[in-house]
């Protein structure tokens, strides 16, 4: 069995991906229903998105500015003049048994997006960035496992069918060997970060607001490519990287193995990180794509194809750079913050009024420990930028040691409440009473009157054995800057 | 000499998931042979100056604003459909397994 290293030692990936994004209009695609993400079972449907007959569709406007706005952020080419086409399948997921799609016209092409891992800067080439409608979501029932095949009837809620989806296309990405993995994964992250920034989408993997397909191939060392796999259902940033691997080594085995790869569609399973075999995929030809009659062309005008590039906001890279310089970091500090998933929950706890230093010790500290620990996103461990900075706050009014603020995080983290709370609820704060501490330092000097006498003396290390026998009858919730302060003052002559 | 093939019309079957006989194919593809000899007649016309549509309409950007409409009543969206179960339309098998 071959491990990864031992297929990339033999083999060259080549990857390439297919995102959809759910775009964030307040209406679908084609009719006038509403988009609300987790509504009752068809209730949010009409008969253009029923496919009823008679019924005609209508583009939404803000859905083609939105898209338009993603190619230009990914420094494509806008089609002056493009078509929708019809994408024909039998699945029931679609009422029409049509899907409206983009076929060989897509509304932008051939962009890129740079992508940095570990201070190397990789160019991923955008092949094109369409606008289709999304389609209904099936229940399989019957099978064991809840997918299509075996499922003896299925059961469907069309309100999510006719939502504007734009589906982004990467050009295969070469000569990435090794990286290929976190390539893959940064090239998500970025894109998704420029979607955020864009403000067209909430991209929520894990509501399927953006959905990733990951294609790979793998040839012997300057050979011509092989033949690729497409990866779907691959749900969260870290499985994209995940697949891309996992893939990788499958299909490094069943080569040196002496066997094919076969075209087709795998699923990605979250809980194994492994992919199994799906259907063989449909050709282009099979879903006889056609210009879509019932809607007229699209032809953005370009005066208002200047003015949306115009008013792009400042896009991640650009925004991390200006970040990088206000917070005084270096260029591997920003790349840490970004690999972790971080630099928008430290933006927003610095909004919130700590210090960058703070933001990002907490941030990548216990937090990343934490997240890393349990298997989920740094922005998913429940705790917000706002308490992190309210902790932030209580250690620099002296209200917190560090150590205390680590067990009160402790209970925010547990879904305790806000820091107060657990402090409050926890009856967790520091010993600043000076009476009670100067009683507990009295009660010391008593209880070790030779190390009293060394420090007397002027061996003012020894004082370390009273801070301790203060910090025990205090329970830890004593500043030990002031403990040490307390005694050496008691002392001195 | 035949514009659609016995295969291809197989093929198609296959797609459009339609059951059809080996005699059924025989029966479609001479019919939709005929169909598909007269509407390449329409290939015989001189079109060299005649830019292609799609569309019998000479319009662009036809477009809405982004404003929310009346949805259709649960009850009556589901009304045409043949065997609703759990407020959701109920459909039959989809794929066998190992399809």
């Amino acid at each position: 069995m071959l491990s990864f290293d031992d297929v990339v030692a033999r083999y060259e990936p080549v990857i390439g991906l297919e995102t959809h994004v759910e775009l964030g209009t307040q209406t679908k695609m084609f009719c006038g229903c509403p988009t609300v993400f987790g509504a009752e079972p068809n209730t949010q449907v009409c008969p253009v998105c029923l496919g009823l007959p008679g019924s005609l569709p209508v583009t939404n406007k803000a859905a083609i500015e939105a898209t338009v706005r993603i190619g230009l952020a990914l420094n494509c080419s806008i089609a002056s003049w493009c078509r929708f086409a019809r994408k024909n399948y039998f699945y029931p997921d679609m009422p029409k048994n049509f899907q409206i799609s983009q076929y060989d016209e897509p509304l932008c092409s051939d962009g890129y997006l740079d992508v940095e891992v570990d201070g190397e800067l990789f160019r991923i080439g955008i092949e094109r960035v369409h606008l289709e409608e999304d389609t209904g979501k099936s229940l399989h029932v019957g099978g064991a496992t809840g997918r299509i095949h075996g499922a003896t009837e299925s059961l469907v809620d069309f309100n999510r069918a006719g939502i504007p989806l734009v589906e982004i296309v990467t050009k295969p990405v070469p000569g990435i060997g090794a990286r290929a993995p976190e390539v893959a994964k940064a090239y998500v992250a970025e894109l998704r970060d420029v979607i955020r920034t864009l403000g067209v989408s909430d991209v929520k993997m894990e509501q399927g607001s953006m959905r990733c397909d990951v294609n790979t191939s793998l040839n012997k060392l300057g050979e011509t490519w092989g033949t690729r796999t497409e990866t779907k259902n691959v749900n969260s940033l870290r499985s994209v990287e995940r697949s891309v691997r996992s893939e990788m080594i499958r299909q490094g085995n069943i080569l040196e193995n002496g066997g094919h790869i076969i075209q087709e569609t795998r699923h990605f399973h979250e809980d194994t990180g492994e992919s199994t075999s799906g259907r063989s995929k449909e050709t282009a030809t099979d879903y006889r794509y056609f210009p879509e009659p019932d809607l007229v062309p699209l032809a953005p005008d370009a005066t208002w194809v200047k003015e949306l590039k115009a008013a792009l906001p400042e896009l991640p890279r650009v925004h991390r750079a200006r970040l990088t310089a206000e917070w005084g970091l270096s260029a591997l500090d920003m790349q840490s913050i970004l690999n972790a998933g971080a630099v928008e929950l430290i933006e927003q706890t610095v909004a919130q009024g700590a210090s960058p230093e703070a933001a990002r010790k907490w941030w990548l500290g216990e937090l990343s420990r934490h997240a890393n620990e349990r298997g989920i996103e740094l922005g998913d461990s429940g705790v917000t930028p706002s308490q992190v900075a309210q902790l932030q706050k209580l250690v620099d009014e002296g209200k917190l040691t560090d150590k205390l603020a680590r067990q009160v995080l402790e209970g925010v983290l547990a879904g305790e409440g806000d820091p107060a709370e657990v402090m409050a609820a926890r009856g967790i704060e520091v010993v600043s009473d000076t009476g009670a501490l100067t009683v507990a330092v009295d009660e010391a000097i008593a209880a070790n009157p030779d190390i009293a006498e060394k420090i007397r003396g002027g061996n003012q290390a020894a004082a370390g054995v009273l801070i301790g026998a203060v910090m025990k009858t205090t329970r830890g919730q004593a500043d030990a800057k002031t403990v040490r302060e307390l005694v050496l003052s008691r002392l001195s002559n | 000499m035949a514009t659609i093939s016995r295969e291809e019309v197989a093929h198609l079957a296959r797609l459009s998931r339609l059951a059809v006989t080996d005699e059924e194919i025989d029966m479609f593809a001479g019919q939709l042979d005929t169909i598909l000899q007269a509407v390449a007649r329409v290939g015989e016309v001189d079109v060299e100056d005649v830019p292609a549509t799609s569309h019998n309409v000479d319009l662009v950007n036809v477009l809405r604003d982004d404003v929310i409409d009346a949805c259709l009543d649960r009850d009556l969206a589901l009304a045409g459909a043949p065997d609703p179960f759990s407020n959701r339309f109920r459909v039959p098998q989809i794929l066998a397994e190992g399809e």
